[in-house]
């Protein structure tokens, strides 16, 4: 796995997101009330909307658009609607964040 | 035969593991130990008691000098260990003592982190680890000045309230939103910043230490926000390193921590670890429970017994705070294949969280009342399958009968004597004995004969459910629709309480309120920021957070994720030198579409978020602030030619229209708040579908309100007529706060025109000059706070955060 870093747990404000550019896609990086970080694609599955833009509650954002639910941990639309998005591993060592390359690289080559 | 057994460090750990090993191999070694501290094995736990003065250092002593003598040990005091030969099996120590090991454990502990800031090394500033330490800060207190606690975490409020009980005024800087974040979730760790700012403790969270400051002694404390603090002593308290450089330095493996295997032992078959100083499984400890077992473990290898090994469990967290229960255990992060419990008492302070997985407890936080910790920690560790007894799991082990309770048969089973309204003191007995002598059937009558949830009234539920048992099927209660899944209250019980009971942050109203979920959703959390910004302008911090992304960067975002911008043309008016300076922003930022909006403004539309702080840079130096075209909150303030211009015009219609813009921008209301005037009746500003409308006469200016052109259709009401343009101000200004304080989140005025009725609204508007004048003062005070430019702002830096990526990376990867 390649393992690369994106910066400190601390970048990313409490029940807040930020952004990771990558050549395939963006990334979204939550961090949620109890510390925890999830990242997902940043894109939501009904049109495309920048999950990273939601209001994060629980281990859920709610996509700024047209208020979809996604979970943060399985990427999947909770409630009535259905959709997913594409989960991207994470490693939190000690508040380093890192995520992993070549799930990335795997992404493009599908 | 005797081997030559050496322990660095005297700590609670190798304390313990001599004891297991003295019991399991009697005679086997001859025992040295090398420790920096110059004193016998303490009971470190307990320092903070003799800090607060509860214990003396005599009664914490775990083994005195006279068990070092029975058992034969050489004990080294205050004898630091600086070099170890793995070759020769020596150790050195600072005062050049050799010794020669057959095995050696190493139990250097842990060191405590100094945040590296500048005056960190000045005289007064000490950490929280040792007696010396405690004897410092004794010391200080004796000149019962200002002490600043750093760190918000168990070590620091234990050191915080045994410096308040020694007299001085002590104020803690936490660097996260909330107390104890990590054994925590934020409703706990509330209730645990009420409780120790009872005690007279300052608690400052969000608070970032920029520098000690201070003349060849610590004077006080700036923060990032420049404040300062005065204080003559500071205790920082952040965290702890596990201490691992001499094994690193003899060439161990060291992590985090020294690298032990399940038994203790680290790289090199001689040298075992044990203590905050060792990593094992990847993990380091900081509490004793888990050391204590590696104590066990280590003993058993060293007697010979290689089986036992070391497994992970999760310790219990409780704050040794005189008065304050608190118990948090095991993994309580929310998450979709996770349940959670909640049991909310707000006048008894309680506060429980039960996290289930799989029908299993797996995290535990209680707060006010622990008494079932012990019990709850048992089913996680034996992952007792919890399914039966849900319904009252959380009501504790008490409950557990025979055949499982519903919360009704709960409340059926409490004594008569069982305090139900903790306001009036009024228990059930009365209660239900009131309501059958008397016959009464709603709960106004019940709170009329017997004052239960007259008060606060978080006991109504309580109050119902007695209700219900007593009168059955008879008693049916008004329905009230709850702001969302989160609770049972409706927007309005939710604001009269916020009032009420002084609420002041949005973890207070969902602790104080019973709410049923720790952190709330993306419907309560905008709606419960609105109404504490709106109620305690001065005092409420603003909850970026539970913001719509729009108010979070002041624009609106685009269905590509683009924004677009308007900046705020007071009344409709420009000027070439405003146009011009719009003109320059879209070809500089290659904006792609310009538009006239229905509000009498300019839409620049589909910009990159990344250029928003550039773009409104610019706008700011032609004059421009936000329009506030996204928010909840003074939209626009559309207005005609007026007297100025038209052949018909009564009154100065512009010039009233740019005067209440610039008077009321920047609030937040319920929703959004349009207003329009007219400079006569054939009112071509459209005033009398606005929120807020003014038509000019001859005689004055009539005022009309709650008109609606959206989602649906309906021409204003007429509030009255007045004579001037400053009481046409004054009653408009009035109208708004009035719509303010009792809204409800997203309601446009008239639908809340129509629930508290026309002539009510005329009459605190237009005949109680009091009401009306105290209105508007109220108005005047929160704009204090409100009329910031956002865009300025955040030219200047603020929540910059929000406009860069965290990271980019990958991209010469994907050239390969
Ligand atoms: C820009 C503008 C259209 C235009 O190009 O003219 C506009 C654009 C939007 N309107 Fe509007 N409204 C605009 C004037 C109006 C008007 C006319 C007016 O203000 O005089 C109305 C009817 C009057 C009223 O508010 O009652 C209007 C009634 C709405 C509504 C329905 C509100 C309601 O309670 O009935 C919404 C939906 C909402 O707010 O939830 C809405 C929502 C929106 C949003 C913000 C949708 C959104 O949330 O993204 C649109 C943003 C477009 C974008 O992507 O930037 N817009 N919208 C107008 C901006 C006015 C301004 O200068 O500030
Ligand atoms: C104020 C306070 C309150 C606490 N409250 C609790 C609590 O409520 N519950 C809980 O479970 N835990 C609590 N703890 C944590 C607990 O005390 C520690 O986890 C435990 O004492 C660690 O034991 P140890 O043997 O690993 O290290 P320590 O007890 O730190 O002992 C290490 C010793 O090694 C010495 N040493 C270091 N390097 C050398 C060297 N090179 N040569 C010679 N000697 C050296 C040090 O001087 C020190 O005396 C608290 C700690 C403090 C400070
Ligand atoms: S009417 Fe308003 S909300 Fe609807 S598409 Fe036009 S701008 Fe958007
Ligand atoms: S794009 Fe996310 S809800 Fe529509």
């Amino acid at each position: 796995m390649n393992w690369h870093p994106i910066g400190d747990i601390s970048d990313i404000p409490l029940l807040g997101a930020r952004c990771v550019k990558t050549p395939m896609m963006k990334i979204a990086v939550f961090r949620t009330d109890e510390h925890e970080v999830h990242a997902i694609e940043n894109r939501c599955p009904h049109k495309g909307g920048p999950l990273s833009e939601g209001i994060v509650h629980g281990t859920s954002v709610t996509c700024p658009l047209h208020n979809w639910v996604i979970s943060l941990e399985t990427g999947k639309a909770l409630g009535a609607d259905e959709g997913e998005v594409r989960v991207i591993q994470i490693r939190n060592d000690s508040g380093q964040l890192f995520v992993a390359l070549e799930s990335l690289v795997m992404v493009a080559a599908e | 035969m005797t081997q030559k057994l050496v322990i660095i460090g005297n700590g609670m750990a190798p304390g313990r593991m001599l004891e297991h090993l003295f019991e399991q191999a009697p005679g086997q070694y001859q025992v040295t130990i090398f420790n920096a501290e110059p004193r016998v094995n303490y009971d470190r736990i307990m320092l903070s008691p003799v800090l607060s003065g509860e214990k003396t250092y005599e009664q914490i002593v775990i083994h005195g000098d006279g068990w070092y003598i029975d058992h034969g040990i050489t004990l080294y005091k205050g004898h630091r260990i600086v070099a170890i030969d793995r070759a020769a099996k020596t150790v050195t120590s600072d005062h050049g003592v050799t010794e020669g090991y057959d095995k050696l454990v190493i139990a250097t502990g842990s060191v405590p982190f100094i945040i590296p800031v500048p005056g960190k090394d000045l005289p007064g500033v000490i950490t929280y680890r040792d007696l010396d330490d405690v004897e410092a800060m004794l010391l200080a207190a004796q000149s019962r000045e200002k002490a600043v606690v750093i760190g918000g975490g168990l070590l620091g409020l234990e050191a915080a309230a045994g410096l308040a009980q020694r007299g001085m005024d002590v104020t803690v800087l936490h660097v996260m939103p909330t107390l104890m974040e990590r054994q925590l979730d934020p409703a706990a760790g509330y209730l645990l910043q009420k409780a120790v700012e009872e005690r007279g403790i300052k608690v400052i969270c969000k608070a970032n230490t920029k520098q000690i400051i201070g003349n060849g002694k610590v004077e006080g404390i700036e923060l990032d926000d420049g404040r300062i603090i005065p204080a003559t002593l500071v205790v920082m308290a952040v965290g702890i390193r596990p201490s691992a450089s001499l094994a690193k330095e003899a060439g161990l493996a060291v992590n985090r921590g020294i690298v032990v295997d399940a038994g203790m032992q680290t790289s090199d078959g001689d040298i075992y670890s044990i203590g905050e100083c060792a990593e094992v499984g990847g993990m380091v400890y900081g509490l004793v429970a888990p050391l204590y077992e590696m104590a066990r473990i280590a003993a058993a290898h060293l007697a010979g017994d290689t089986m036992p090994a070391f497994v992970h469990s999760d310790t219990p967290t409780k704050l040794k705070v005189t008065g304050i229960d608190l118990y948090s255990l095991g993994d309580f992060a929310d998450g979709d294949d996770r349940q959670e419990i909640v049991l909310r008492d707000a006048t008894a302070g309680i506060y429980k969280r039960l996290v289930l997985k799989d029908n299993r407890i797996i995290g535990t936080v209680l707060y006010g009342e622990t008494s079932d910790g012990a019990w709850f920690n048992d089913l996680k560790k034996k992952a007792t399958d919890i399914s039966e007894m849900r319904e009252t799991l959380i009501f504790g082990q008490a409950y557990q009968g025979g055949s499982p309770l519903d919360p009704m048969v709960a409340v059926a089973a409490l004594p008569d004597d069982a305090e139900i309204c903790g306001c009036n003191g009024v228990c059930k007995g009365k209660i239900t004995s009131t309501i059958s002598a008397k016959g009464l059937t709603s709960l106004d009558e019940v709170r009329a004969h017997t004052k239960a949830s007259a008060s606060c009234g978080t006991c109504t539920g309580l109050v119902e459910q007695l209700m219900s048992l007593t009168l059955g099927d008879a008693y049916n209660p008004k329905a009230v629709t709850p702001m969302c899944p989160c609770t049972e209250f409706g927007h309005d019980d939710v604001r009269r309480l916020i009032k009420a009971k002084g609420l002041k942050t949005i973890p207070a109203v969902m602790q104080e309120l019973e709410w049923k979920t720790s952190c709330g959703c993306a419907k309560c959390r905008p709606a419960l920021n609105y109404y504490l910004v709106c109620d305690w302008p001065d005092e409420y911090a603003d909850d970026y957070q539970s913001r719509f992304i729009n108010e979070r960067v002041h624009a609106n975002i685009q269905k590509d994720g683009t924004y677009s911008v308007v900046p705020r043309m007071w009344g409709g008016v420009t000027n070439a030198a405003e146009l011009r300076a719009i003109a320059d922003v879209v070809d500089k930022f290659e904006i792609p579409m310009v538009k006239v909006t229905g509000g009498q403004r300019i839409d620049l539309l589909g910009i990159e978020k990344e250029d928003l702080p550039a773009v409104w840079a610019d706008l700011g130096k032609a004059g421009f602030v936000s329009g506030q075209a996204y928010a909840k909150g003074l939209r626009t303030v559309k207005t005609c030619v007026g007297s100025d211009w038209c052949r018909f015009g009564t009154q100065d219609s512009t010039g009233l229209g740019i005067r209440i813009e610039k008077f009321m921008w920047g609030s937040w209301t319920p929703a959004k708040l349009k207003l329009a005037v007219s400079g006569c009746p054939r009112n071509c500003a459209e005033a009398t579908c606005k929120d807020i409308g003014v038509i000019c006469v001859d005689s004055g200016f009539e005022i009309h309100f709650a008109g609606a052109a959206g989602l649906d259709i309906k021409g204003t009401e007429v509030l009255g007529l007045v004579k001037t343009e400053d009481e046409a101000l004054e009653h408009i200004v009035a109208l708004a706060q009035m719509y303010r304080e009792q809204g409800r989140y997203l309601e446009r005025i008239y639908k809340w025109a129509k629930r508290i009725g026309l002539d009510e609204i005329r009459r605190q508007i237009m005949t109680d000059a009091e009401k009306r004048q105290a209105y508007y003062e109220r108005f005047v005070f929160s704009q204090k706070f409100a009329q910031v430019d956002p865009w300025s702002e955040r030219v200047s830096g603020k929540d910059k955060h929000e406009f860069k990526p965290m990271a980019t990376v990958g991209f010469n990867q994907a050239a390969e």
